[in-house]
C-alpha cells in the first residue's frame, strides 16, 4: 500500500487550476472523542475543506496555544492513541477521497518508530506529515521512510528564516510548504500581518512547491486576504474553537465545523 | 586561556557540530528559533574566543557572585557515611544562594553582546529564577519568569524574590503545573518575541548549544573543587556526587573529573516516593531516549511518546528529561547514576543541618544521601566530594510541613530528641 502524496499534490494542482486557493483544515484526533474526531473530520470536507491535517495530539505541544493545548489535553486524557489516529486518517480518506495529513511532534513518532508509522500511516490512506520541531538537518531519517512509502514531507518556514535557509528546507519537501504567517505559536489573530506575504513570496523563489499559509487565520475575510497571494489557507485554532464552544450536542459540533468550512471555502475563492 | 574562572571544555567532550555527545543531544526545535539558536551559538563561539568576554565574566564571578566557593569538610555529617571523608562544594554560598548563578551571569553578557534588551527564563525551585532575575537586574534587562503552578506554591519564598528584583513572574497552569510545563510556556513566548528576546535557558539540556553552553560556565565548579580536594587531602576523590534534575550542578562538578578515570561520577535523581510507585522522576534510571525540549536524551515517557508527569518533593529536580551529556556519560559507563527518595533526602537535610549547621537545598540533599550511601560502600579510607548546589532556605517551608516544626507539638518534641543515630537509621 502505497501513501497519497501524489494526490495531495493533484488536489493542491486543481485548486490552482480553478484560480483559487485552497482550504486546509487542522482538527486534533480523539477530540473531543475517537468518533467525535472522525465526524468533525468529514464535516469539514462537507464543509469544503481540500485538504485536512489530523492532529496526533502530543503532552508538550510547545508550538501550540491555549485553544489547540485545551483540545490535545481532552483528548490525552480521553485516552487517544496512534492506533486512533490512523483510524481517523483512514475513515476521513476513505469517505472522501480526499488527502488527510498528519500533523505532530517527533518524539510520539521517534518511540512508535518510523518505518512502523510510515507505514502504517500509508496504509491507512494518509498522504504525508507536518512535523514542526522536526527542523530539516535532523529530517533524513523520516524523509527515507515517508519516501519509500509515498508520503509527503511537509516542511515549516517562518518569517525568520534565512533564504538560503529557505532553499534548503523546499528542496528537501514535498506535497507543500507550510508558510508560518508570524513568530508565534498557533491561534486566531486579528490580523493576518505582511510578514505572511512576504515569506509566501521568498519562498515561491526558491520551488515550484505550493506555498500555504497557517497560524492566525480564523475568518472568511482572513482567508480571502491569504488567498489573494497563497496556494493555501491553512486553519486549525479556529475549528477547534467552534467545537468548543459548540460543547456536548455532536450535532452542533458537526454543524459548527461544517459551516465554518463552507465560509472559509468562499473565502479562499476570494470572495470576503 | 588566562581566565580563572570562566573555564569553557578545552578539549574532548565538544558535542559534534549538531550537536550530539554520542547518539544525545542534537536541535528539535521550530523553524522560528532556528535563526535565534544559531545565533545563540555564533555568539557563544566568538565569546569564548574573546579575552574581554572572559576577563568581564572572571570579574562578575569573583566580585559578585563570590567565587571561588569554598570546599568544606564535614566530618561529624561523614560519621554516618561509613567514616569515609566527606568534603561540600559550598555553591550554596554563592550570592544567591545557588550554583545557578554561574550560567547566568554568562549568559547575561552573551544576551548585552546580541544586543536583546529582554530576558525570558524557566524555573523549578526558583532558584534559576531568581539568579537570572538578579542579573536582569543588574544588567538593566526586563524579565520574565515562566514557573509552574505547583512550584510557585511549593517555592513561595523564591516568588517573592523574583518580584523583588522586579522580574515578572507567570504561574504557568498546564500539564503537571511543574517544571516541564514552564519551559513549554518560555519556548512559546520565544517563538513569539525571538527579536527582542533571549531564552536563558537553566539546564544542560535544551538544544544544541545550550547543554554544551551552559556546562561549561558551571565547568568552574569542577575545576575548583579538584584543586581545592588536591590541596586539602592530597589526592583525587573516590567519588563525585551531585544531584541531577536537568544535570547543571552535576555536569559542573564532573567535567572536570571526567579524564581522571578513578573518580567516580555519581548522580542522584528523585526516586519521590519510590520506583516502584511511579512517582518519581528517575529519569536516567527508568528512561527511554525521547526528544524532549529540543533535544535527544532520556526521557520519562509511555509505549506511545507521550511525556509522564513526574514526581519530586524537590521542585528542582521535578523533571522528566534530562541532559544530554548526561545521557552519554550514562551509555558510556563513565556516569553511574542511582536514584534517592524523598524521605531519604529529607533526613540527608537535617542530618547535615544538625551535624554541621548547613541547610542545604533539597535538591542538593539528594546529592547527601546518595553521599551517605556511597561512603558505607567505600568505607573510612574513601573520599568523597559533594556537590552542594543550593541552600535551603527556600524549602523551610516544605521541611517545616514534613518535620512537624511549625507548631510547638509532640511531633516537634520527639524530632528534636532524636540523635544522630536515629537519623542515620532513619537515612536506610
Amino acid at each position: 500500500m502505497t501513501g497519497n502524496r501524489q494526490l495531495l499534490s493533484d488536489t493542491l494542482a486543481a485548486a490552482k487550476a480553478e484560480g483559487r486557493s485552497a482550504l486546509i483544515a487542522y482538527l486534533p484526533a480523539g477530540f473531543p472523542t475517537v468518533e467525535g474526531g472522525i465526524d468533525a473530520v468529514k464535516a469539514a470536507f462537507d464543509g469544503g475543506a481540500d485538504v485536512v491535517e489530523v492532529g496526533l495530539p502530543h503532552s508538550d505541544p510547545v508550538l501550540d496555544g491555549p485553544v489547540i493545548q485545551t483540545a490535545d489535553d481532552i483528548a490525552l486524557r480521553g485516552g487517544v492513541k496512534i492506533a486512533d489516529v490512523m483510524r481517523t486518517v483512514r475513515e476521513a480518506h476513505e469517505a472522501t477521497g480526499r488527502p488527510v495529513l498528519v500533523m505532530t511532534y517527533w518524539n510520539p513518532i521517534d518511540r512508535y518508530g518510523v518505518e512502523r508509522f510510515t507505514a502504517e500511516l500509508a496504509e491507512a490512506g494518509g498522504a504525508g506529515c507536518i512535523l514542526p520541531d522536526l527542523p530539516v538537518q535532523e529530517s533524513a531519517l523520516w524523509r527515507e521512510h515517508a519516501e519509500k512509502h509515498d508520503l509527503a514531507t511537509v516542511f515549516v518556514v517562518a518569517p525568520s528564516s534565512q533564504d538560503a535557509r529557505l532553499a534548503e528546507i523546499t528542496e528537501a519537501g514535498s506535497g507543500f510548504v507550510y508558510a508560518a504567517s508570524l513568530m508565534g505559536v498557533t491561534g486566531t489573530r486579528a490580523s493576518v500581518g505582511e510578514q505572511a506575504q512576504e515569506l509566501v513570496r521568498r519562498t515561491r523563489a526558491t520551488t515550484d512547491l505550493p506555498v500555504c499559509v497557517g497560524l492566525g487565520v480564523s475568518n472568511r475575510a482572513q482567508a480571502a486576504e491569504v488567498a489573494g497571494f497563497a496556494d493555501g489557507v491553512i486553519v486549525g485554532s479556529a475549528f477547534v474553537q467552534r467545537m468548543l464552544d459548540a460543547g456536548d450536542d455532536a450535532d452542533a459540533r458537526r454543524e459548527a465545523v461544517r459551516a465554518l468550512a463552507a465560509d472559509l471555502a468562499e473565502g479562499v475563492r476570494g470572495r470576503a | 586561556m588566562s581566565s580563572q574562572f570562566f573555564v569553557p571544555d578545552p578539549e574532548g567532550h565538544v558535542p559534534t557540530a549538531a550537536g550530539y555527545f554520542g547518539s544525545f543531544g542534537g536541535k528539535f526545535i521550530p523553524e522560528a528559533l532556528v535563526a535565534a539558536v544559531d545565533e545563540v551559538a555564533v555568539e557563544y563561539d566568538k565569546a569564548k574566543a574573546d579575552p574581554e568576554f572572559a576577563r568581564e565574566l572572571d570579574d562578575l564571578l569573583v566580585h559578585y557572585t563570590g567565587r571561588p566557593s569554598s570546599l568544606t569538610e564535614v566530618p561529624r555529617f561523614a560519621e554516618h557515611a561509613g567514616g569515609a571523608r566527606v568534603f561540600l562544594k559550598r555553591e550554596d554560598l554563592n550570592h544567591t544562594g545557588s550554583h545557578k548563578i554561574n550560567n547566568v551571569l554568562g549568559q547575561a553578557l552573551l544576551t548585552r553582546r546580541m544586543g536583546k534588551t529582554r530576558v525570558i527564563a524557566e524555573t523549578g525551585a526558583g532558584q534559576h529564577g531568581v539568579a537570572t532575575a538578579t542579573a536582569c537586574a543588574l544588567f538593566g534587562l526586563d524579565c520574565t519568569i515562566y514557573m509552574g503552578e505547583v512550584d510557585t506554591e511549593r517555592q513561595a519564598l523564591n516568588v517573592a524574590r523574583m518580584r523583588m528584583l522586579g522580574a515578572e513572574v507567570v504561574a504557568v497552569k498546564s500539564g503537571s503545573r511543574t517544571l516541564k510545563d514552564a519551559i513549554n510556556e518560555a519556548f512559546r513566548d520565544w517563538v513569539a518575541n525571538v527579536d527582542n528576546t533571549h531564552y536563558l535557558f537553566g539546564t544542560v539540556a535544551g538544544p544544541h548549544p545550550f547543554p554544551a553552553m551552559v556546562r561549561d560556565f558551571h565547568r568552574v565548579i569542577g575545576v575548583e573543587a579538584r584543586r581545592q580536594i588536591l590541596e586539602a587531602a592530597g589526592r583525587l576523590p573516590d567519588a563525585a556526587v551531585a544531584c541531577v534534575g536537568g544535570g547543571s550542578n552535576a555536569i559542573g562538578l564532573f567535567h572536570a573529573f571526567i579524564p581522571d578515570e578513578g573518580v567516580r561520577l555519581v548522580g542522584c535523581e528523585p526516586a519521590g516516593h519510590g520506583l516502584e510507585t511511579g512517582e518519581h522522576a528517575a529519569t536516567l534510571t527508568v528512561g527511554e531516549p525521547g526528544i524532549l525540549h529540543g533535544s535527544r536524551s532520556y526521557v520519562l515517557q509511555d509505549e506511545e511518546g507521550q511525556i509522564t508527569e513526574p514526581y519530586s518533593i524537590s521542585a528542582g529536580l521535578d523533571y522528566p528529561g534530562i541532559g544530554p551529556e548526561h545521557a552519554y556519560l550514562k551509555d558510556s559507563g563513565r556516569g553511574e547514576y542511582r536514584a534517592v527518595t524523598d524521605d531519604a533526602a529529607m533526613q540527608a537535610l537535617r542530618l547535615l543541618s544538625r551535624t554541621e549547621g548547613i541547610i542545604p537545598a533539597i535538591e542538593s540533599a539528594h546529592a547527601l544521601a546518595g553521599a551517605l550511601e556511597v561512603g558505607r560502600e567505600l568505607g573510612p579510607e574513601g573520599l568523597i566530594v559533594v556537590n552542594l548546589s543550593g541552600r535551603g532556605d527556600k524549602d523551610m517551608d516544605t521541611a517545616a510541613r514534613y518535620f512537624g516544626l511549625y507548631d510547638a507539638d509532640a511531633s516537634v518534641a520527639a524530632d528534636q530528641a532524636g540523635d544522630g543515630a536515629e537519623i542515620e537509621g532513619d537515612a536506610k
